[in-house]
């Protein structure tokens, strides 16, 4: 059961080792509280969809079921947007999009088609929460990387010294794709090392 | 008694090898060199140390990290930091400078798989990301002998935004403001000389390069002679000579046909001048190098001669 947990996290990292979800990977990491924010937003839409479609997993007939999850995804992406609507107006505004494109998410679709689809709420619950988690940190440490070197902040909170000339490229895309090839290179240099060992 | 050794094919070797290419490359460089530390002075001779030492480095460091055998001797890495010097304003900051080069070297080459592998020019690319990271301190260029409080257009800018020509004099001899190495065009054509006489590079790139701005600015220039440059200033003005000798004809980026390097070539041209008359930016030469850089796989494969005797596929 902990395992269904653990594996999101590291060993089957939706962005570092999947490699999915690219589009909000990309696009929203120029600040870490952006990537947090996507995180989380996507962390509630798949555990929520997955649980309700890990439920009625029996029902669906299967020549319908990409259609069945893909409504279910889109109700709990609604509410997610609404939510963030009504009480992070700033950051909603922010994100614009790409919270909607949310439905779209192909971790999300993964995890229901690949996991939730073929077993037990619980266990769907706990993979897609390791998902989810795995997601957020990803985005968090992308955002933190490119908040750092782009603007010189973490959270808003300044890091680098006085005078401190803000890397542009790195809040543009071309700076979210440097950054990513780079961290997934790191991932794979330490995975490597904790397997050897 | 001596014993008889045998060796299998080949037995003569031609002397010609990265070594020797890039040692070529930098003796023909060492005119631009001059004339970049002649008028430019301290800031010339510290971007250059930095700049190459931070492309060495790297790849020595890098090198050692993937246990691969280290080859800083070929000169190549060392190579790329002086050019990537030579296209740099001379009043940017050091470490700028020392970032770009291991950027060329680590980006730029290495995460390809080394030398051979890369795609873009990796001066040429260090210079872009450059461009995207620090676009002030890109843009600001000082009058040469050293007096780097004053800042000054490059000859393009002034032709561009106030129609002002510099003397074709100052073009040639270099007296003008612009990026290290591409001010002097004379240090530039000497160069050129000695890579075409020690057969280092091929003339297909420089003439189609060089001719396709020539004849495309003398179009404009007819049409409109007050506000488009004179094909003279265009071509002794701006990288294009830097570009077109050093960067456009780098082995690794370039098409291997005959027929891929004039269609290179007039691409360079072409997309130079789109962006030197319609373009946002004064010089279009950096990015006109490096779109044909990723068309080169392509050129090579649609220019690819026809085996004798064999019909046509299609």
């Amino acid at each position: 059961m902990i395992k269904d947990f653990v594996k999101g996290l590291w060993r089957e990292n939706p962005v570092f080792v999947q490699v999915l979800g690219m589009c909000p990977t990309l696009a929203v990491t120029t600040k870490c509280v952006f990537g947090l924010s996507m995180g989380l937003a996507t962390t509630f839409v798949i555990v929520s969809s997955v649980v309700v479609i890990s439920t009625i997993r029996k029902l669906v007939p299967e020549q319908v079921r990409i259609p069945m999850f893909t409504v279910i995804i889109a109700t709990f992406v609604t509410a997610a947007d609404y939510f963030l609507k009504a009480n992070f107006f700033e950051i909603s505004k922010a994100l614009g999009p790409y919270i909607p494109l949310i439905v779209v998410n192909c971790v999300i679709l993964g995890r229901a088609e690949a996991f939730a689809s073929k077993h037990g709420v619980a266990r769907s619950f706990l993979d897609a929460f390791g998902m989810g988690i795995g997601f957020t940190c990803a985005l968090v440490v992308l955002g933190a990387v490119r908040e750092v070197l782009g603007a010189g902040t973490v959270f808003g909170y300044p890091v680098m010294w006085e005078g401190f000339t803000n890397w542009i490229v790195m809040v543009m895309p071309a700076g979210a794709f440097i950054t990513l090839g780079l961290l997934v290179g790191v991932f794979n240099i330490v995975d490597k090392r904790v397997k050897s060992k | 008694m001596k014993k008889l050794s045998i060796n299998i094919s080949p037995h003569i070797f031609s002397p010609v090898d990265t070594r020797y290419m890039m040692k070529g490359v930098f003796l023909a460089l060492i005119p631009a060199v001059g004339a970049s530390i002649f008028f430019f002075r301290m800031q010339a001779i510290s971007l250059l140390i930095v700049s190459a030492f931070g492309a060495t480095l790297t790849e020595l460091v890098l090198q050692k990290l993937r246990g691969r055998k280290v080859r800083i001797n070929d000169y190549s890495a060392f190579l790329t930091g002086v050019l990537l010097a030579l296209v740099l304003p001379p009043s940017l900051p050091l470490w700028m400078a020392f970032l770009g080069s291991v950027f060329a070297v680590a980006l730029g080459k290495e995460v390809f798989g080394g030398l051979g592998c890369n795609i873009f020019n990796p001066a040429l690319l260090a210079r872009a990301f450059l461009m995207a990271t620090f676009p002030v301190h890109l843009t600001t260029w000082s009058n040469p002998v050293g007096v780097d409080t004053v800042t000054a257009a490059t000859p393009l800018a002034l032709a561009k935004f106030e129609h002002i020509i510099a003397p074709y004099l100052n073009l040639i001899e270099g007296n003008v403001s612009g990026s290290l190495g591409e001010t002097s065009a004379i240090a530039l054509l000497i160069g050129l000389v000695f890579l075409l006489r020690k057969k280092i590079i091929d003339h297909r790139i420089p003439a189609a390069f060089i001719g396709t701005v020539a004849v495309f600015s003398t179009i404009t220039h007819l049409v409109a002679p007050g506000t488009f440059s004179s094909p003279i200033a265009n071509v002794l003005s701006g990288g294009l000579l830097l570009g077109a000798i050093f960067m456009a004809t780098d082995p690794v980026t370039s098409p291997v046909t005959v027929k891929g390097r004039w269609i290179f070539g007039i691409g360079c041209g072409l997309i130079t001048m789109l962006i030197r008359i319609w373009g946002g930016l004064p010089e279009g030469v950096m990015y006109s190098i490096l779109l044909m850089n990723a068309l080169t796989p392509l050129i090579n494969r649609a220019s690819r001669p026809k085996r004798f005797g064999v019909a046509n596929a299609r």
